[in-house]
């Protein structure tokens, strides 16, 4: 009962620190615009982007052809085949495209971004930063939270392409259904409302993997240890925060 | 310049600090020995307040270092130049634009400035030629060198040095005593010296200061150092083959 208390006081207090650094973290947004900051955001831009860009093609493709063969062979039963196109874009817009990339992106470049800075806390490099007087939020936190905010949304574009196209492949060679119905379908029924609802949540979910990743590289103690343990941490902390907000979304925009 | 006042540290039950008091004065060249262990870089730590005192006070002038914060902490701060134990250089950037960052940072000079000065405090530590290398393509000894050269490169008043010279081989150790030498003797500077090498301890130190267990067991001049009575400065100096009298007494003595 006790360990209980403690375990979601722990939790509350960690929320709050993370939440006030990325308070922070937006408030020097306003310096990155400055020559030397802006080719930070963009470097880091190109970390995130390209690193992660193959295992998002695979995933995203496959994400589409799951879902088609999941969804189609159901619809079949009925008859209705022919809507596989819409059932496939819907789904990847609104739900599978971001969640997917955000997972993809948690793994790759939140645990990342959580080792770098542990090991920065570790190698009393962030401590060196402070005697600096150069603010390690703004020198490091805003210009990865600006790169995910980006690319994030741009990234879910591209898996969403990738899998409405791997939706297109298995509903052309198992379902019967031609590529221009395919597409017609899809086109028929999804609304722009789908898109910006994804996009929204990639933006949020970049967010969600650049707090947590520097909070808690930042919170990294016990040298090399630690630093594996931290990004232990982010990858499950996300994880879990992107489900969550990942469903509060969905259900913000679509009442039943 | 800087004071200790009963300055108390734990780390969970360990005492690290136990009622430590002393003072540095200005352009003193102030030397901390002790063993592994001993509070040494935590002495350091709380000058700057990386790390606050569980009871005490330190002061920087006349500012109460262990208690300043916001712009006042960042103005005390901007007085020192520290230069850690680790290096902790930058892994992204190359020596010489570590050494230009706070020139960067805080700085209006133009890249081209930046440059010029950064190239020329690598010179006095012997390294321009690193200048565009990464540190991890650096030596430790050389990691910890172009660390110096940051720590001075806004020229501060201060300077607190956590084992310049461990891991640098003798020549290199005597250009960094001379270099810690001249900048107190040319800009008056203020220098805290961590170090294990009693040989340049007792060359280039005003006063030594010996940590054990927490609490300060000496504070002498070289010459009275080597003449303490206390049993641990004893057992610490034979370690390093030095007699009372300061000769290297060792098997290859005459
Ligand atoms: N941030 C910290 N958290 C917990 N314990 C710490 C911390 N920093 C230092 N300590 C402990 O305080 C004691 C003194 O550490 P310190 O780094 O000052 O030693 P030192 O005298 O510099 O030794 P060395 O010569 O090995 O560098 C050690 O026992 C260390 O484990
Ligand atoms: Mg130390």
């Amino acid at each position: 009962m006790a360990a209980a208390g403690r375990a979601i006081l722990t939790t509350v207090r960690n929320t709050g620190r993370a939440l006030l650094m990325l308070f922070e973290a937006f408030f020097h947004m306003r310096s990155m615009f400055g020559k030397r900051m802006r080719h930070e955001v963009m470097n880091q831009m190109y970390i995130a982007g390209i690193k992660s860009l193959g295992v998002i093609t695979v995933v995203g493709m496959f994400t589409g052809m799951i879902l088609a063969l999941q969804t189609g062979l159901e619809l079949r039963r009925f008859g209705l085949q022919q809507n596989i196109g819409t059932a496939v874009a819907v789904s990847m817009l609104r739900e599978m495209g971001p969640f997917m990339t955000a997972l993809i992106i948690a793994a790759s470049v939140g645990s990342a971004i959580a080792a770098q800075m542990g090991t920065m806390v570790v190698a009393e490099e962030i401590a060196a930063l402070e005697i600096m007087s150069i603010n390690p939020v703004r020198f490091l936190v805003m210009p990865r939270l600006v790169a995910l905010m980006v690319m994030m949304p741009l990234l879910t574009v591209y898996t969403n392409m990738v899998g409405i196209f791997g939706g297109a492949v298995i509903g052309t060679t198992q379902l019967e259904v031609t590529m221009t119905a395919y597409f017609d379908n899809a086109r028929l029924y999804v609304v722009n409302k789908d898109l910006y609802v994804g996009l929204l949540k990639a933006m949020v979910f970049g967010i969600v993997i650049t707090t947590v990743a520097c909070h808690q590289g930042f919170a990294t103690r016990e040298g090399a240890v630690g630093v594996g343990q931290a990004t232990r941490r982010t990858v499950i902390i996300s994880f879990l925060t992107i489900l969550i907000l990942g469903y509060i979304i969905t259900r913000m925009f679509y009442t039943l | 310049m800087i004071r200790f006042e009963q300055v108390h540290k734990k780390f969970g039950r360990r005492t690290v600090l136990d009622d430590v008091n002393f003072e540095i004065k200005k352009s003193e060249i102030f030397i901390i020995v002790g063993l592994s262990g001993a509070g040494k870089s935590v002495s350091l730590k709380h000058m700057v307040r990386l790390l606050s005192p569980d009871a005490g006070k330190v002061w920087v002038g006349d500012d109460v270092v262990s208690e300043a914060t916001g712009t006042e902490l960042e103005r005390i701060r901007a007085r020192f130049g520290y230069l850690f134990q680790s290096g902790a250089l930058l892994q992204w950037m190359s020596a010489g634009e570590n050494v230009g960052l706070p020139l960067r940072e805080h700085t209006r000079m133009g890249d081209e400035e930046i440059d010029r000065i950064a190239r020329e405090k690598l010179k006095l530590v012997h390294l321009e030629e690193a200048y565009d290398r990464a540190p991890a393509d650096l030596s430790g000894g050389m990691r910890k060198r172009v660390s110096l050269a940051r720590a001075i490169v806004r020229n501060p008043e201060i300077v607190l040095y956590d084992e310049p010279t461990s891991g640098l081989d003798p020549l290199t150790s005597r250009t960094i005593d001379k270099l810690i030498l001249e900048t107190r003797n040319q800009l008056g500077v203020t220098s805290i010296v961590v170090t294990h090498d009693l040989h340049s301890a007792l060359s280039i130190g005003d006063t030594i200061a010996m940590l054990h267990e927490g609490r300060m067991v000496e504070l002498a001049t070289p010459k009275q150092f080597i003449a303490s009575k206390h049993p641990v400065v004893r057992s610490f100096l034979e370690s390093q083959y030095i007699t009372t009298r300061g000769e290297w007494e060792g098997n290859a003595t005459p």
